[in-house]
């Protein structure tokens, strides 16, 4: 069971949510709700499944509903209707003292513009949490300390939030989020306020701490390019409805309607898509060392070139001409005739392989960390990948539509 | 000649008239009547409870003004030098204090400012005790707001001799109803400049406190009032200021100090008694006002969310 289950989550802004909730379970579209009866629908029957130790992230334009929805999981916005189920528990039950325990040990939150106190210094911030939760002064101040060295601002702990930068200040954010040593991080387009460069700092920091800290995180964002660096799973919210939820790839390929489409048509796929989408398996695999039976293998196959592999271990590149010359010379072994030349790594992005295999005059093998033959990449297949696909469809993008792309890839 | 002074017969029909649309002044006599009879039977039957409450206001009152006037002048003039420097880190203004206490001290006025000293410090307590609660309850309930608000209206417009007639029943002649006149008036700025701080404290510090489980008490007392806390001075500072605006009248009904001098003033036609009295009165707010300000800047220091 997923650690966190969003089932059928519906919110009605307005006097009478509940009279309008039958109304609109009757059939009335968004648009209509709100001009009849003036209630404003924020959220439609959301489910979501979020697993432990994910990166979830829910990308949605504003007024989509996706800093509502974030509010849901520790209840500072409560639903019309629907349940949370947190490790199987319905967050909706809990009482008010339950629900304070729940939000200081179980769920943390970083905010957009950081919500920081202004009265209080980065270490007395970052033990908020713990001094709410009653943990004595030198203790938190202790735990606070550790956090601020994590994310970096040691020698900071005695200034005030208002003396620092704003990536700063949301690193003040993010340790005292973390200092609570809550499993799960509701992030609410925390980084959307950082310019570009620090929060591409951030992005990386933050990858970095949940693979090392294993936490559930919930990341809200408006922004596509962040979703697919960070997002394990991405859920796209547009006016209260979920378009699509899925891995970066899926979003990436198989766009679920024409509004997740056109999101994706500007992304910088190369930069997103890695390897392993476009590998396959490599036609002629030669793993004998007999030249003989090598020619014959790619005969069979009907290829000029054959990835030689020796016990698992990825040996090079025999070409058939190569193996020719060697049988007629006679003596030499295949793996003397395999040329060892570049290889990739499965999880390397496409903009990172495509130079190597464009080189190559052969499919590029795949090859992981202890040496063994994944598979084969073409560049051929990688650049139908990276087609946009209302270029696959025939209209030509226009002359300034390739200018932008060409100032995303740049950026 | 007779004729001149007989009304004529339109004018006794018009008088008639307006007998019968003014109800012959019936309402006038039944409010004032029922106001009078309420007030006996208030003093007849919980005199005691009246009594009570004078009492627990008088004991600290004497206490602080024995404290005040029976220092000698130069330590008092210290302290507040003291005061004034901690406050705000400025020996100018220390020095600027100083020197108004003790020129009221060289106009002869010393023991009756530090009685004046005395009523100001007891009302602006109850004042703060009063007004931050009530403050707090009008942030956090609409509802609160909306049946406080007018009663705030009402005590700031209605002329204080109105409530100092019933005070003076209730409590007798003296510094207590003169304490419980500066309090009806001073504390309405004090309850809506904290109302209005609390509210404007940044949503999102506010939200981020209760996203990490903070309780109500702890929202209040760790977020909201601390960030508040300019307004609240702000609103404490304008409460001294409007206490001593009431110095005058709450000398009219027995609470001496140097509203007093001016009182004498005017009672013995000494337009130059009245305006000594009035320097003292403007020293006194100056040195009210200043400490009190400098005290709020000092609060805000840190206190805006930068973003």
């Amino acid at each position: 069971m997923a650690l966190i289950e969003v089932q059928n989550v519906t919110k009605i802004f307005g006097p009478n949510p509940k009279k309008a909730l039958a109304r609109y379970r009757d059939g009335l579209s968004k648009e209509a709700l709100l001009a009849e009866t003036g209630h404003t629908l924020g959220l439609a029957d959301v489910n979501l499944s979020i697993k432990e130790g994910e990166i979830f992230v829910v990308m949605g334009l504003s007024g989509s509903g996706k800093s509502t929805l974030i509010r849901h999981f520790n209840r500072l916005i409560e639903p019309t209707d629907g349940k949370i189920l947190v490790h199987g528990e319905d967050v909706l039950t809990k009482s008010g003292r339950q629900l304070e325990r729940f939000r200081r040990t179980t769920m943390s939150m970083v905010f957009q513009r950081f919500g920081l106190m202004p009265h209080r210094t980065v270490i007395e911030n970052v033990a908020y949490g713990l001094s709410i939760r009653g943990v004595s002064k030198s203790q938190r101040i202790e735990q606070a300390e550790r956090w601020v060295k994590a994310v970096g601002l040691s020698g900071y702990e005695n200034q005030y939030p208002t003396q620092l930068s704003g990536g700063m200040q949301q690193r003040v954010g993010l340790a005292r989020a973390l200092a609570t040593d809550a499993e799960i991080l509701l992030m609410d387009e925390a980084f959307s306020a950082l310019d570009p460069l620090i929060r591409s700092q951030m992005q990386d920091q933050l990858i970095e701490l949940q693979a090392e800290l294993g936490k559930t995180i919930v990341f809200i964002t408006h922004d596509l390019d962040e979703a697919l660096r960070i997002g394990d799973h991405i859920a796209i919210l547009k006016d209260g409805r979920l378009s699509q939820v899925g891995t970066p790839p899926e979003i990436l390929l198989k766009p679920a309607d024409d509004y997740v489409a056109e999101f994706v048509r500007d992304v910088n796929r190369a930069r997103v898509l890695t390897v392993n989408t476009v590998m396959k398996p490599p036609k002629a695999r030669l793993t004998h060392d007999n030249l003989q039976a090598a020619l014959e293998e790619m005969r069979r196959v009907g290829k000029s070139y054959g990835y030689v592999v020796d016990n698992e271990r990825y040996r090079g590149v025999a070409s058939q001409e190569r193996i020719e010359a060697a049988l007629t010379d006679g003596g030499a072994d295949l793996y003397s005739v395999a040329v060892e030349g570049p290889t990739v790594s499965a999880d390397a992005a496409l903009e990172v392989a495509l130079p190597a295999a464009l080189e190559s005059d052969y499919p590029l093998p795949v090859v992981n960390d202890e040496g063994a033959l994944m598979g084969v990449v073409s560049s051929r297949e990688m650049s139908t990948l990276l087609t946009p696909p209302n270029a696959a469809n025939g209209d030509e993008p226009t002359k300034a539509e390739h200018a932008k792309a060409d100032n995303r890839a740049a950026v | 000649m007779d004729d001149e002074n007989q009304p004529s017969f339109l004018e006794r029909l018009s008088d008639n008239f307006n007998d019968w649309l003014f109800l012959n002044g019936e309402p006038g006599d039944i409010i004032g009547d029922s106001t009078n009879d309420f007030l006996n039977w208030l003093v007849a039957k919980y005199g005691d409870f009246f009594e009570m409450i004078s009492n627990a206001i008088l004991g600290p009152l004497i206490v602080i003004e024995d404290i005040l006037t029976d220092s000698p002048p130069l330590a008092i003039i210290a302290a507040v030098a003291l005061l004034a420097y901690l406050v705000s880190r400025r020996w100018q203004l220390a020095a600027g204090m100083a020197a108004g206490l003790w020129f009221i001290g060289s106009l002869e006025l010393w023991s009756p400012a530090m009685q004046t000293v005395a009523i100001m410090i007891v009302a602006v307590v109850i004042s703060i005790v009063i007004g931050i609660p009530m403050g707090v309850i009008t942030a956090r309930s609409s509802r609160a707001r909306a049946i406080v608000s007018p009663i705030l209206d009402l005590m700031q417009t209605i002329p204080s001799f109105v409530y100092l007639i019933p005070a003076l029943m209730l409590f007798g002649l003296g510094k207590v109803p003169a304490i419980l006149a500066t309090v009806i008036y001073a504390t309405p700025p004090l309850i809506r400049l904290t109302d209005l701080g609390i509210r404007y404290v940044d949503a999102e510090v506010v939200e981020a406190s209760r996203a990490f489980g903070a309780t109500r008490w702890q929202m209040l007392t760790g977020v909201q009032i601390p960030l508040a806390m300019p307004s609240i001075m702000q609103g404490i500072n304008q409460t001294m200021m409007m206490a001593l605006a009431m110095v005058v009248i709450g000398s009219m009904i027995g609470a001496r100090g140097v509203g007093e001098t001016v009182l004498i003033g005017l009672q013995r036609n000494d337009p130059g008694t009245g305006f000594v009295g009035g320097i003292a009165i403007v020293i006194l707010a100056i040195v009210f006002d200043r400490i009190s300000q400098a005290a709020g800047n000092r609060v805000q220091k840190h206190r805006t969310v930068a973003h």
